[in-house]
């Protein structure tokens, strides 16, 4: 009885052994966090188009990603929703050769809770005492933040606002700040503002210094060079682009 | 680097303060009555040491948001908001430490014999000075390791504080926030000094506390 039992758990170890081992069509995707909803909707039409493929997409920050990929996490592509942080990786010989592409624009919009009583009519009314807490992203490691950073310094407003932000992790920490009136006003992408409509309302469009968009690359140290290079191409080809357009992103 | 130094003592000392009164009344109270639902009561004082700090963080937030269940009343009626504040900081700290001195309170208090407090009360002594002179005094050291954990845990408190208070450089930004926006904003370097810092003062912490301990007895 004993035997059998040691027996059923050599096979359980083997089957568990060779799923791991079976990983060959296994993809890792490190996203910027604004990219969260369309990206997992992408990934379902990807695996769909390539049976047998299966996507992990790991989320956060633009920043923090960069961060765990510097410190040889195992990921195979990398999308950022800013320039800056790609150029970084680039810099660092992270990125597999030719694989980076430009793949969807977006915008920042300045929000405010759906219930809010004063809605700004323009960026130099947030100076006023009706907001006391204004939300972005830490500029260090969130690109909204820094896009805000630059549109503010535009608008000069840098002095200003300076004791009223609210820096949060990520952009999408960002709109749940808002969402919650934690916060008066709050700056996020176009496409984090049409996912919570119904909790915050788009007050305008900022100007930012640099156009907001998004690029995408494989990684060198990735095993999975080619199946990455297949997403990257699926992303950009009509199928991922009238996803990320159903989800509000603009073309490159 | 010495502000957040210096926010994580404040914030640290008076979370330990809090924690410290409110888990000594706490853990005299439940090992001196028992009562229907003394084990419920016992496990929910113990809960926020368990229960993930995230989902503290998001208890608090439900409470004391500007519009949870207590802090829409806070708001309205005091004008006080707590989220992103540093007073935040010390009420998610304090919660997540209570724990320690309770555990720590309610043990020492229950090694005390009895008949200490008893000889005490045919001496005439009320209540108040049973307490105060005779179960306190016995039960110090108890309650001091409890205060000396829940100080090291209010120090390194940083996922309720991180939700909570948010992470406002000069306002709200503790040691350990400081560390982890380090790391998220790649500057392996800041990281680093500031591991090493906050390394340094709770090693010091740690050893000058056991060297009055043992000094007392």
């Amino acid at each position: 009885m004993e035997k059998s039992a040691f027996k059923a758990l050599l096979v359980g170890i083997c089957l568990v052994l060779a799923h791991a081992g079976a990983s060959a069509q296994e993809l890792t995707i490190s996203a910027a966090a604004s990219l969260t909803n369309a990206f997992q909707s992408v990934g379902q039409a990807f695996e769909k188009a390539r049976p047998g493929s299966k996507l992990h997409f790991n989320f956060a920050a633009s920043g923090p990603l960069l961060a765990q990929i510097q410190q040889g996490a195992p990921v195979d592509v990398f999308a950022s929703a800013d320039q800056a942080t790609m150029d970084r990786a680039a810099g660092g010989n992270l990125l597999a050769v030719d694989s980076r592409a430009d793949f969807a624009a977006n915008a920042l919009v300045l929000v405010v809770p759906a219930s809010a009583v004063s809605v700004p009519q323009n960026l130099r009314e947030l100076t006023g005492p009706a907001f006391k807490r204004i939300a972005t992203g830490t500029p260090a490691a969130v690109p909204a933040g820094r896009y805000t950073e630059e549109a503010m310094a535009q608008a000069g407003l840098t002095a200003d606002l300076q004791p009223k932000w609210i820096y949060g992790e990520s952009v999408r920490q960002v709109l749940n700040y808002v969402a919650r009136g934690e916060v008066d006003a709050g700056f996020v992408y176009r496409t984090d503002a049409m996912i919570e409509k119904d909790k915050v309302h788009v007050v305008l469009t900022v100007p930012t210094g640099s156009r907001v968009s998004y690029p995408i690359a494989a990684i060198a140290a990735s095993k999975q060079g080619a199946l990455a290079r297949e997403f990257i191409a699926f992303v950009r080809g009509p199928q991922g682009q009238a996803i990320l357009e159903r989800f509000g992103f603009s073309r490159p | 680097m010495f502000t957040p130094l210096w926010l994580t003592l404040k914030v640290a000392l008076l979370a330990t303060l809090f924690a410290g009164l409110a888990g000594m009344a706490l853990g005299w109270w439940m090992s001196r009555r028992r009562f229907a639902g003394h084990s419920v009561v016992d496990a929910a004082l113990m809960l926020p040491m368990v229960l993930p700090p995230t989902v503290l963080g998001y208890y608090l937030l439900v409470l004391i948001g500007r519009r949870g269940l207590l802090g829409q009343y806070l708001d309205a009626w005091f004008g006080i908001n707590l989220i992103f504040t540093w007073q935040g900081a010390v009420i998610a700290a304090a919660i997540v430490s209570l724990p320690l001195v309770y555990k720590g309170a309610r043990a020492a208090f229950e090694d005390v014999d009895p008949r200490f407090a008893q000889a005490a009360r045919t001496l005439g002594a009320t209540e108040l000075e049973v307490f105060v002179r005779v179960s306190l005094p016995l039960a110090v050291r108890g309650i001091a390791s409890g205060l000396m954990l829940a100080f090291a845990r209010a120090m390194g408190e940083f996922g309720a504080t991180l939700m909570i208070a948010g992470n406002l450089p000069g306002k709200t930004q503790t040691l350990s926030i400081a560390v982890y926006e380090a790391v998220q904003a790649g500057n392996d370097a800041q990281a680093l000094w500031l591991t090493l810092v906050i390394s340094v003062v709770c090693i010091t912490v740690l050893v000058i506390s056991s060297r009055l301990l043992q000094a007392r007895h």
